[in-house]
């Protein structure tokens, strides 16, 4: 198909494609097993230019939005979804400075990541705050220039690597959601550190760890908005962000229907590829037709958020939902279709199963989606 | 400080095909690159002028126009610059003619540091160009460089490659020098390098703009003839002498012996 790509989006996935081909795919596994973040190719990627796509020309980037962000994350994702997330959830992190920092605020920070010299990182959910971010117990007290942050968060993608953090935390925690604000933490700070590196199940090349804040002084210029955007602020960033999610499932289906199109096609079972048995032949088109669908859906998707529109939370909702169960349901056939071998961690698919899952999880569960779908259909429904 | 990178764009396909009439090969209608010894070449002359801090990196390519494309990708590598040379009167140059030509293309360019190639081509696979040009231009040439240890302005020290390890040499500038592919390991193109490619002008010189002699460009001014290009024959397969150490020792030295005395 064709998505009718301007010709910077057309550089940037074929760049994309070959490191993820060239440098990404061959230490993937290597990474996987373990368990080490890849500054290698973080640095490749940065030397290229991809780091700052999204972020404005003023600011060192390439002035792309989401569409750029997405292409790059599905492409470098096909070679490992791990690895894509130094890119891809610094985007995450990057998002609140872009959409609600002020001018001092982006240029000092912006640059820095564009560049690829500094990774950011999202900082929002918390043991008993996931789904409901209401439940944050991180606080941010204001004494004098500074708001002091108590409190730590977890599960947090670029942990320890990244340099810059926006970070969720309640200035007042008796008005509840509005009582959220959010703040941007340098790694440098006093007050800050971080918990030991989570062994997971997927996306084991990225880094996931607590980010602890005792005391730590933020100067009040820090403060991204007002006191009590903070949820404004997640939510907005989660609009933002969802098609990257969506974006990393695609790349890891993608590489799942290209890994099962190649073995079926080698196997031979009574005498035949199995490619040319109806069985197999059926389930390659159902995954074919379900990454293209993804796809679409995306870039859709991506490019009604970079047009401006209002009210995309639902489009960016239905791209993460739809790509990241598309990603499970692919991965998982591909592991059937290469049946024993697929299980084993010679071949890459097994890899790709398990780093699937996550994307029907993080930034937002799949349910919580759902809920954002729904809601949206019936309040128009009802205007 | 400036730098010249040759290359050459070469078929990126193993079943090259000849021309049965002129014994050379045929290069259209097949999907060229970089030859990848030259990839070599480029990075290297990138990270010169990283190194130097300062400085101008000019890649030359001689071959027909589509050979443009090589260049934008060494643009996109890192490269300042660059510039295409072609005529038909350069048709059916051999090393001798190619060296010449491109030396008087660096000629124009003039006020050059050091000229870097790849060791050979994938294609022809004579390793003569560099050291040709070298000739021409009469100025020094450290072939199968791995590694540049020191460079500044006037002089460099590089480790040449040899069957036994490598030389340390010393050389003043302007110098060429025909790397290997221990020497780095070049990296991705960049977006903005991609971008600069895609517009960047590439001037076309031709045997008048560079001031060629007639008789020394193209097929007349080529002494080598092509006389039949073949796939050589296989080699036989070795032979293994198994059993105890004394027989296999006696059983060696009466073949050696048939060998040498037949």
């Amino acid at each position: 198909m064709d998505y009718l790509l301007n010709e910077q989006q057309l550089m940037i996935k074929e760049l994309c494609r070959k490191i993820a081909r060239e440098k990404i795919a061959p230490v993937a596994a290597h990474y996987d097993e373990a368990n080490e973040f890849a500054w290698d190719i973080v640095k490749v990627m940065a030397e290229s230019d991809i780091m700052g796509i999204y972020i404005p020309e003023q600011y060192g980037g390439l002035g792309g939005g989401v569409m750029e962000l997405a292409v790059a994350t599905e492409e470098l994702s096909w070679g490992c979804g791990g690895i894509s997330l130094g890119f891809a959830a610094t985007g995450l992190g990057t998002f609140p400075i872009i959409l609600f920092g002020n001018e001092q605020q982006k240029a000092k920070y912006l640059p820095d990541i564009a560049s690829g010299k500094k990774l950011a990182a999202f900082c929002l959910t918390e043991a008993e705050a996931g789904s409901d971010a209401g439940g944050i117990k991180t606080t941010a007290r204001k004494e004098g220039d500074y708001y002091v942050l108590n409190g730590t968060k977890q599960w947090i993608t670029n942990g320890g690597e990244a340099e810059t953090y926006t970070v969720v935390a309640m200035t007042d925690k008796n008005k509840g959601a509005r009582g959220a604000s959010c703040f941007i933490v340098e790694k440098g700070y006093k007050g800050i550190s971080f918990g030991k590196k989570e062994n997971k199940m997927g996306i084991r090349s990225s880094a996931t760890r607590e980010v602890i804040f005792t005391d730590c002084k933020v100067p009040k210029e820090n403060l991204l908005g007002k006191e009590g955007l903070g949820f404004i602020v997640a939510m907005r960033t989660f609009d933002y962000s969802r098609p990257g999610v969506a974006a990393q499932g695609l790349g890891i289906a993608q590489r799942a229907l290209d890994e099962a199109i190649k073995y079926s096609r080698q196997r031979k079972q009574f005498g035949h590829s199995i490619s040319s048995f109806q069985g197999i032949q059926f389930m390659l088109a159902d995954m074919g037709m379900a990454v293209e669908a993804s796809r679409a859906l995306i870039y859709s998707a991506a490019r009604m958020i970079d047009s401006g529109a209002k009210d995309i939370s639902r489009a960016s909702a239905m791209s993460k939902c739809f790509a990241s169960d598309t990603a499970m349901r692919v991965t998982t056939d591909a592991v059937q279709i290469l049946g024993g071998y697929g299980y084993m961690k010679e071949y890459p698919v097994e890899k790709l199963m398990r780093d699937a899952k996550i994307t029907q999880i993080y930034e937002g569960t799949n349910q919580i989606q759902r809920g954002v779908i729904a809601s949206s259909l019936i309040k128009e429904s009802m205007a | 400080m400036k730098i010249v990178v040759l290359i050459k764009q070469v078929p990126d396909t193993t079943d090259v095909k000849i021309d049965p009439v002129t014994n050379t090969l045929k290069r259209e209608g097949v999907k060229s690159v970089i030859n990848p010894f030259d990839m070599y070449a480029i990075e290297e002359a990138v990270r010169i002028k990283e190194r130097v801090g300062e400085g101008e990196v000019v890649v030359i390519s001689m071959g027909p126009p589509q050979a443009q494309e090589a260049i934008r990708e060494a643009i996109s590598l890192g490269c300042d610059r660059g510039i295409l040379l072609s005529d038909r009167k350069f048709a059916g140059s051999d090393t001798w003619a190619t060296s010449y030509t491109i030396s008087q293309a660096i000629r124009k360019v003039g006020d050059f540091k050091v000229i870097l190639c790849g060791k050979q081509a994938s294609d022809g696979d004579t390793a003569q160009v560099g050291p040709g040009v070298s000739t021409h231009l009469d100025i020094p040439q450290v072939t199968y460089v791995k590694k540049i240890d020191k460079i500044d302005k006037t002089v460099a020290v590089v480790h040449r490659m040899t069957e036994e390890g490598y030389d340390i040499v010393e050389t003043p500038l302007p110098v060429v020098l025909t790397v290997v592919k221990e020497i780095n390991e070049p990296r991705m193109p960049s977006l903005k390098g991609k971008m600069k490619a895609k517009s960047a002008q590439i001037p076309v010189w031709t045997a008048d703009d560079i001031a060629c002699e007639p008789d020394k460009v193209g097929l007349d001014g080529s002494p080598t003839r092509v006389m039949k290009v073949f796939t050589p024959p296989p080699r036989g397969g070795g032979q293994m002498l198994k059993g105890e150490t004394e027989d296999v020792s006696s059983k060696l030295a009466d073949i050696i012996k048939s060998v040498i005395i037949g």
